[in-house]
């Protein structure tokens, strides 16, 4: 491998893996904060991908979809929690994972129902549509790139959120001891809602911001799930740092793996969760 | 619960005897047919189709074929391989179906067939695609109106060949179908002195494809062949033509690339160049009468697995009219079938050794939302049908 196709390579991985970080950030802090395995997850990422669809056609432009979509994806969120997710958080991991899955089939079914089994695609915005040239025979899409802006944005935000202001306070003290933070005349329902609300939105977007390079299509949300937990383990449950270097480390592992090693390419992924776990097995940056 | 359905048969089955009940319709003078396809999940528009272009034909002929009245059995078979054997079974031995159609995906089908093969079913194969079903899994009960995996990528390799391509590298998921399908490609390419630089492939339904672009982009070859379908199909092209690699080096692939998918990959599907046994402008009177057809009965445009759902009730007709009708004259149907001329909507063909279509192949380009025809790539090709004892 050149010098050329090592450096495109690693511009792959990084942008991969940052599309990862944002499915998984949101599954990390819904399962680290509220200890909910939520197997849905993927599902939110597809419901993404299909209100980017329908919001785009109906309005033009994905950037209206976005605006549109992501108030509504924090209602879908806000309203599952408050009818379904609510009774969970005192229950096993077991009944977690049935309501879930069970989610999952609703969603895939719902789907079907309203918008078919037809594959679709979405048009992205004309100002992002265009590549830049590397060589005579590659170019790099301008929307991947922008795409790994907009997620470098969300983890800094993020992590913002999290560690530097009053309602990220809280949230991590809900997730430490929730009846203490309770008696301390704090809404703990009200924040748990919004955590959940949060997780469904950043795997909505990154559904949404996906749509364009990839296909809007049934099942679409079964891969990403499986992914998004071998990063929110290798990271570190409920830790977004580890989840964002996790996130990265399973891009390249994904990249390289692919180019170096294509007879392994299907297992690679996995190794790498192997290896970490068999070094930290509460994961990068999770706390034992 | 077994139980209380046993007792409730024998019940039946005494009652039937004292002739308190009339005898349920399958007498000799009908053709039950087990319609086994997927009616939920992801392959549930190309059941639909299938089960569409059978009953198109059936309807046609007023609700008969070959002169015998049609009556059906159907099971959903959620393309699950571990449900495949029971869901066949529930078909040949409780509904003792006189044919057995099915189905899309080739797991299923060859459960299928293993049960066909077992029980001496007749069964016609209406889409699977996997080789072994007219390989190693032949038998003179099994036929296929469709294609194999190897046929529409087979007649890829001359059409390139023909246009002074040397170096190709191919790009698939590395399932079977996937597998197959590159097979079939290197075989005629580079028996014709083609190179194949190198063969990639990707774990299924992985669809990252960035990397193997931008390594495609390195080794410069002069085409790259791939075989991809539905979801996959449409974010490769689109993929494709982002990374620039679209105007510098030529994208081909078996026909499926482009079916039903040119809607979604927008203007990236534009002047791809694919091969399949079937596509849209035909020049004959067949196809137009079956679209008219079609679109008359179901209010949209037929596809490649309505073709073949079709011709897999012509298939049953050519059998059953040369021996008038008599359903259990089995050896009769059956030699028929293998020398059936089918007026296919797709152009005229006939039966291999096998049991598998020997049809041409057409090379298509995309344009707008269809596939129409640009030339015949292969002229009545069959399958090599390797490890068929029928042969």
């Amino acid at each position: 491998m050149d010098i050329f196709s090592f450096l495109v390579q690693t511009l792959n991985a990084v942008q991969y893996g940052l599309l990862l970080f944002l499915v998984a950030s949101g599954l990390t802090l819904v399962f680290g904060i509220m200890g909910i395995i939520n197997l849905a997850h993927g599902s939110f990422y597809m419901a993404g991908a299909y209100l980017a669809f329908g919001l785009t056609s109906a309005t033009g432009n994905l950037l209206w979809a976005i605006v549109l979509g992501v108030p509504l994806a924090m209602a879908i969120g806000a309203a599952l929690e408050a009818l379904l997710f609510v009774h969970l958080y005192k229950r096993d991991h077991l009944e977690q994972v049935l309501l879930t899955y069970g989610l999952i089939l609703i969603f895939e079914e719902l789907r079907s129902i309203l918008v078919g089994d037809d594959v679709h695609g979405v048009p992205m915005p004309d100002f992002l549509a265009g590549s830049i040239p590397l060589d005579d025979t590659l170019s790099y899409p301008v929307y991947r790139l922008a795409i790994s802006v907009v997620c470098v944005g969300l983890a800094i935000g993020l992590y913002f959120l999290i560690q530097r202001t009053r309602l990220g306070m809280m949230i991590r003290a809900g997730s430490h001891d929730r009846d203490m933070v309770q008696s301390l005349g704090i809404n703990i329902k009200l924040i748990y809602r919004v955590v959940f609300a949060l997780g469904v939105v950043m795997a909505a977007l990154g559904g949404m911001l996906a749509a364009p390079i990839s296909s809007v299509a049934p099942n679409m949300g079964g891969q990403v799930l499986i992914l998004s937990f071998v990063v929110v383990v290798v990271g570190g449950i409920g830790s977004v740092w580890g989840a964002l270097i996790g996130a990265l480390l399973i891009g390249f592992a994904d990249t390289f793996g692919k180019v170096i090693l294509p007879d392994f390419a299907g297992v690679m992924v996995y190794l790498v969760m192997a290896a970490v776990l068999l070094w930290r097995p509460e994961g990068l940056l999770g706390k034992g | 619960m077994e139980k209380t359905i046993n007792r409730l048969t024998g019940l039946l089955a005494g009652a039937a005897l004292l002739g308190l009940v009339t005898p349920a319709a399958h007498a000799a003078d009908t053709l039950k047919v087990g319609l086994m396809l997927p009616a939920t999940g992801t392959y549930a528009k190309l059941g639909n189709a299938i089960t569409n272009g059978f009953k198109l034909y059936v309807d046609e002929n007023g609700g008969k074929i070959g002169g015998v009245a049609v009556e059906y059995a159907v099971v959903d078979d959620e393309s699950d391989p571990a449900k495949a054997t029971e869901n066949a079974n529930k078909l040949v031995k409780r509904d003792e179906v006189d044919v057995l159609v099915g189905t899309v995906h080739s797991g299923v089908a060859m459960a299928m067939a293993k049960v066909a093969r077992g029980t001496k079913t007749l069964m016609i194969v209406p889409n699977a695609g996997a080789d072994e079903l007219t390989g190693p899994l032949c038998a003179p009960n099994i036929f296929r109106t469709s294609f194999t995996n190897w046929q529409p990528s087979y007649a890829m390799g001359p059409v390139l060949l023909d246009k002074g391509v040397k170096k190709v590298v191919t790009l698939t998921w590395k399932y079977s179908a996937g597998l197959q399908a590159i097979e079939g490609f290197k075989e005629s390419f580079t028996a014709g002195g083609g190179e194949i630089v190198k063969e990639l492939t990707l774990p299924f339904p992985n669809t990252e494809f960035q990397p193997y672009l931008t390594e495609i982009a390195s080794l410069k070859p002069d085409a790259v062949f791939v075989f991809f379908a539905g979801g996959g199909a449409v974010k490769l092209a689109k993929d494709y033509a982002a990374a620039g690699l679209k105007d510098s080096i030529p994208l081909y692939g078996s026909g499926f690339l482009t079916d039903g998918t040119l809607d979604a990959m927008g203007g990236a599907g534009e002047g791809l160049q694919t091969t399949l046994h079937y596509a849209d402008g035909l020049d004959n009177a067949k196809d137009k009468a079956f679209r008219a057809g079609y679109q008359k009965a179901y209010g949209m445009a037929p596809d490649v697995y309505a073709v073949q759902g079709y011709d897999a009730a012509q298939l049953l007709a050519a059998g059953l009219s040369a021996v008038s009708g008599k359903v259990d004259d089995r050896k009769g149907m059956i030699a028929a079938m293998e020398a059936a001329q089918i007026d296919s909507p797709r152009g005229t063909f006939s039966m291999s050794a096998a049991h598998n279509p020997v049809q041409d192949i057409y090379l298509r380009e995309g344009k707008g939302s269809a596939n129409p025809v640009v030339s015949v790539a292969a002229k009545a090709l069959a399958d090599p049908a390797r490890g068929c004892r029928m042969k």
